[in-house]
């Protein structure tokens, strides 16, 4: 595993050894994680792999089964939500649809000692920090779903709680919306500087907003790691496959920490695996370098090899394109060249050309057992 | 990746246990209230009617002696038993020694000579500690010698000893006129589930597969009988069909009262049940399959059998089951048409009534709680698998119009509104009739109920009294116990088994619980005792009679509401009681007032469990129908009949405009 580079001071959240078993099926297995003050952190994974149990075992809404949860330096293992302190926002946002946008966030800021007109002050200070200063007397449902989201948003955060949970909170909007609002809820947990866990599975969001990424799958934790850590040093192949694309290739591990794939060896970095191993060699497809054909190196550490261009599909941004070359058998390479890149060479479908693999971008990763 | 056999290891040490909040002890204390509502208000009194039913009393004749003296009062020391004068003289046959808990038998005729002028003493006692006999009112249960002269010797009554068996039972089905019941019961619930089912199918495929007019009035005029007591069309049909009925002739000979009588009074109530439940069913048919078999050139009456029947076949058995069960267990109407023609619900009124038999009523109870509970089971099965089909992406089927189809439908509509309307016209006509059929000038005179049997006017003011309690607490009960339910957290084995409890009274025939009241409430050695004869008896049992529907109403509103509230609540560290009144009843509201409304609307109209139950103070206008029609006052009745009918109506006008006007002031969200 990856080392914690969080850039947290001092620990705020703390789960240590947490186990949650549903009947015979086991959401969570033996999951510690800490999380440090002011940190924005997210559960990364597939449907089903627990990050929202995870999530719901933070705030005392579905209690674990077993193991510990420290807030603060205070223990909350078996304490009730109301007990707890946080704040919490839903995919669903969980607006009260009978009360007004005011009236919502001022939910939580009722019996707490507060005058009327703090509360009112609070409210309108919140409803600013969102955005949306002069929807207040409007119902919930006579908002856009970005605009609720970020009600819910400032309902949650209204009694400055000390941590922030978000449950998919972008899922259910439209993709323009949620580019937009991911930003907005970056800068204002920067701006508060509130330790917040959200939940996604949605790994561009992740990417693009946490400080930590927690990666998840079959309720365990797979690689703990910044954005840029568990993109470009996976930890294994679930992680490599799952953020982002991977080519892989069935490989063994020849002499020198070589990967052997059918006559050709190609330098790849380091890893652990001994002479003789087999393993999957894996490269991100925009990591493959384009060469014109022809092009030749000497050097035995830089993997030139000679393919076929298949197929050229028009992404926007680049070209994605498949490779062909007769030593990967039957299966193709997919490679991401810039536009540029595509001009430059004159790159065509049935074209001949040479494709570099970067030594230090070629992986390789232990064999998932026969599924 | 296998995680089959990872349950095993999970680690050793310490289970975390939830701690739990005030608001969590309060929402569980809150349900157990309610659930401790429900045993106490029903199934306590069913256990009472249950052990009733197996409790069984009888003279033992052998247990008491007899001595008679000579002219002069002197005893010769000759005892006699009970049981061998009974063998001499045979007075008391098999049969009469089976009796119930206030069975009295009188022993004068084990002797031939007695008179209550001679001279003659006699002596009795009891021969062991369980016997019991009375002299005059004075309860003997000694085994001393009681000397007596013969004036006072024919005050003596024997009392029967009480056991538990399955006597009363055995009883019951070696009568033939008690067990006949059954066949007579199923026979017409049968035939009355055959016919309304299928006019009610053909009502609502109208209005929903064809383009005829006023279909809004017909939908009104297929609800109304919703709205008077299941009583009504029988007198309705005592004015047509009756002895002096109008269109007597009609019949051909044959006599209203019976089984005619009750089934054609049985469509007519369970008419608007039927239709609700398969209109909803042809209303979720997908307008794709129907396309589907257009573009395969299917013929209409293959798109009938393939696509419609299918489609509704839940809705049309849930239908037969409600219809089933509703028949089976009404008591108005066969005591009002039946005549000879007997059945289980009007028995259990006769034994309980009439012979004061509660023993036996209990056993009838019992055999009427069978089917009954039966067809709900089968019912609620259905319904689960309705629900599923809903849940499925349709799109709603517009008829096209055809001159055809819809001029059929428009006269078969037509024909089937002539026949609700006209069983209420006909009622109301005949209240306003000074003496049918001598004198037919108008008149307001069957109008004053205060001259008739059944609690005057003060019975009506009574009826509404009950229906706007039974409004108010019953629907605060239900949705607070709804809320409960649906919200605690954990404690799944509490929740199921009050789920389970909030849907028994739907399966428990109104006399039965009715009856199993009186055994409960009515022993005084019950502290609730003070209530019986009050009109809270009467609230209590027809909010926990009405529970069921009430209960699912509020359970599906509530599963609308997001199911993160809660959390969100109490993240925000309020009361889960402030986002009760704040968010939740708010929301809920149109549901709230629908179950307040479906509460009266019963409670108006009820006659079956409350039969049992009123006092002369607490008479109610339902029952004032019944009383009346009983005492000859048909056109009282009559008029008393409709004056419900006309209430729940005015009940339901305004349930709607407040529903409008509460739904504009407070649920403005919906509106974008």
């Amino acid at each position: 595993m990856i080392q914690d580079t969080a850039i947290g001071q001092k620990t705020y959240l703390s789960i240590d050894k947490l186990w949650k078993a549903f009947g015979s099926f086991l959401a969570l297995k033996d999951i510690s994680l800490d999380i440090n003050d002011g940190e924005f952190v997210c559960f990364l994974g597939p449907s089903g792999c627990g990050k929202t149990t995870l999530l719901r075992a933070i705030a005392g809404l579905d209690l674990q089964t077993k193991g510990t949860v420290m807030q603060d330096g205070r223990d909350v293992s078996n304490l009730p939500p109301s007990e707890r302190d946080f704040g919490i926002v839903f995919q669903s946002y969980a607006l009260f649809p009978n009360l007004t946008i005011e009236k919502n966030i001022a939910f939580g800021l009722e019996n707490t000692g507060r005058s009327k007109s703090e509360i009112a002050v609070r409210v309108s200070e919140l409803l600013d920090l969102v955005g949306l200063p002069d929807q207040g007397s409007k119902y919930p449902a006579q908002l856009s779903g970005g605009q609720q989201q970020r009600i819910a948003l400032a309902r949650a955060i209204a009694t400055k709680p000390g941590l922030l949970l978000l449950d998919e909170p972008l899922s259910a909007l439209d993709a323009k919306v949620r580019v937009h609002l991911r930003h907005e809820i970056k800068e204002l947990q920067r701006k508060l500087g509130v330790t917040t866990v959200m939940v996604t599975h949605d790994q561009e969001e992740a990417l693009a907003m946490a400080d930590r990424i927690v990666v998840m799958n079959h309720g365990v934790i797979e690689q703990v790691g910044s954005p840029t850590e568990v993109y470009r040093e996976p930890a294994n192949l679930f992680v490599a496959d799952f953020i982002g694309e991977m080519n892989q290739i069935e490989s063994m591990v020849a002499k020198g920490g070589r990967l052997s794939v059918g006559e050709k060896t190609f330098a790849c970095h380091p890893h652990p695996f001994p002479d003789g191993t087999a393993v999957i060699a894996a490269i991100r497809p925009e990591d493959i370098i384009p060469h014109e054909d022809g092009y030749t190196s000497e050097d035995p550490n830089r993997n030139c090899i000679d393919v076929l261009l298949n197929e050229m599909e028009f992404l926007g941004s680049f070209w994605r394109c498949r490779l062909q070359n007769e030593r990967f058998g039957q299966s193709e390479l997919i490679a991401d060249f810039s536009i540029n890149a595509v001009r430059r060479l004159g790159l065509g479908e049935g074209r001949k050309m040479v494709i570099e693999l970067p030594t230090d971008r070629l992986m390789a990763f232990d064999r998932p057992e026969a599924i | 990746m296998a995680d089959v056999t990872d349950y095993a290891n999970l680690p050793d040490g310490p289970v975390v246990k939830g701690k739990l909040s005030r608001d969590d002890i309060m929402m569980r204390g809150g349900m157990l209230v309610i659930a401790l509502y429900l045993v106490v208000t029903l199934a306590f009194p069913l256990y009472a009617m249950l052990s009733k039913s197996f409790s069984t009393f009888r003279f033992d004749l052998s247990q008491y002696e007899f001595q008679v003296s000579d002219e002069n009062g002197v005893f010769d020391g000759t005892v006699l038993n009970g049981a061998e004068l009974n063998a001499q003289t045979g007075v008391i046959d098999e049969a009469e020694l089976s009796t119930g808990s206030d069975g009295r038998i009188g022993v004068t005729g084990f002797f031939p000579d007695f008179s209550f002028r001679s001279p003659v003493m006699y002596q009795i006692r009891n021969t062991s500690d369980q016997g019991r006999f009375l002299v005059g009112s004075t309860l003997q249960d000694g085994t001393d010698w009681v000397t007596l002269d013969s004036n006072t010797f024919r005050r003596v009554q024997l009392r029967p000893v009480k056991s538990t068996g399955f006597d009363n039972f055995v009883n019951y089905f070696s009568t033939p006129a008690l067990f006949n019941s059954i066949k007579n019961s199923l026979w017409i619930a049968v035939v009355s589930t055959i016919v309304t089912v299928t006019l009610a199918f053909w009502f609502a495929y109208a209005l929903s597969r064809s383009c005829m007019r006023f279909k809004g009035v017909f939908r009104l005029i297929a609800m109304a009988p919703i709205l008077v007591p299941s009583l009504l069309p029988g007198i309705a049909l005592v004015y047509l069909f009756g002895n002096q009925g109008m269109i007597k002739e009609l019949l051909f000979g044959a006599s209203i009262y019976g089984p005619i009588g009750i089934v054609i009074g049985s469509i007519f109530f369970t008419f608007p049940h039927a239709f609700i439940i398969i209109s909803t069913a042809l209303a979720i048919s997908d307008a794709r399959l129907y396309e589907a078999a257009a573009s395969l050139r299917a013929t209409r009456w293959r798109t009938f059998w393939t696509v419609t029947i299918p489609g509704a076949r839940y809705g049309l058995i849930s239908a037969a089951f409600v219809v089933f069960n509703l028949v089976i267990t009404d008591f108005g109407l066969p005591k009002v048409i039946g005549g000879q023609f007997n059945v289980l619900a009007v028995d259990i009124y006769k034994q309980v009534i009439g012979q004061q038999n509660f023993e036996m009523g209990a056993v009838v109870s019992v055999v009427l709680v069978i089917p009954a509970i039966f067809a709900f089971a089968i019912d609620r099965l259905v319904q689960s698998k309705q629900v599923a089909l809903l849940s499925a992406r349709s799109v709603p089927y517009q008829p096209q119009p055809n001159k055809r189809t819809d001029t059929l439908s428009f006269i078969y509509c037509t024909l089937v509104g002539l026949f609700i309307v006209g069983i209420l016209a006909v009622c109301q006509f005949a209240a306003l009739i000074k003496f049918w059929p001598y004198d037919l000038s108008l008149s307001l005179n069957n109008y004053q109920f205060d001259k008739m049997d059944g609690g005057g006017w003060g019975s009506y003011y009574n009826s509404i009294k009950l229906g706007l309690l039974t409004a108010v607490f019953g629907t605060a009960i239900v949705f607070f116990g709804a809320y409960l339910v649906e919200k605690t957290k954990g404690f799944k084995t509490g929740r199921a088994l009050f789920q389970m409890f909030a849907m028994l009274p739907m399966a428990i025939p109104g006399m039965v619980l009715g009856l199993a009241y009186i055994f409960f409430f009515n022993n005084p050695s019950n502290p609730l005792n003070a209530i019986y004869g009050t009109m809270a008896i009467l609230v209590i049992c027809s909010v926990t009679h009405f529970y069921t529907v009430s209960h699912l109403t509020a359970v599906t509103a509530l599963k609308q509401m997001d199911r993160e509230f809660e959390s969100v609540s109490a993240s925000l560290k309020q009361p889960t009681m402030k986002l009760f009144s704040r968010v939740t009843v708010p929301v809920c509201l149109p549901s709230i007032l629908d179950i307040s409304i479906y509460l009266f609307v019963n409670a108006m109209t009820t006659v079956s469990a409350v039969v049992f139950l009123y006092s002369p103070k607490t008479s109610l206008a339902s029952i004032a129908v019944l009383n009346m029609d009983d005492a000859g006052d048909i056109a009282p009745a009559a008029a008393m009949g409709m004056m419900i009918f006309y209430t729940n109506a005015a009940a339901r006008i305004i349930h709607l405009i407040v529903s409008k006007g509460v739904l504009m002031r407070t649920q403005a969200w919906r509106t974008r």
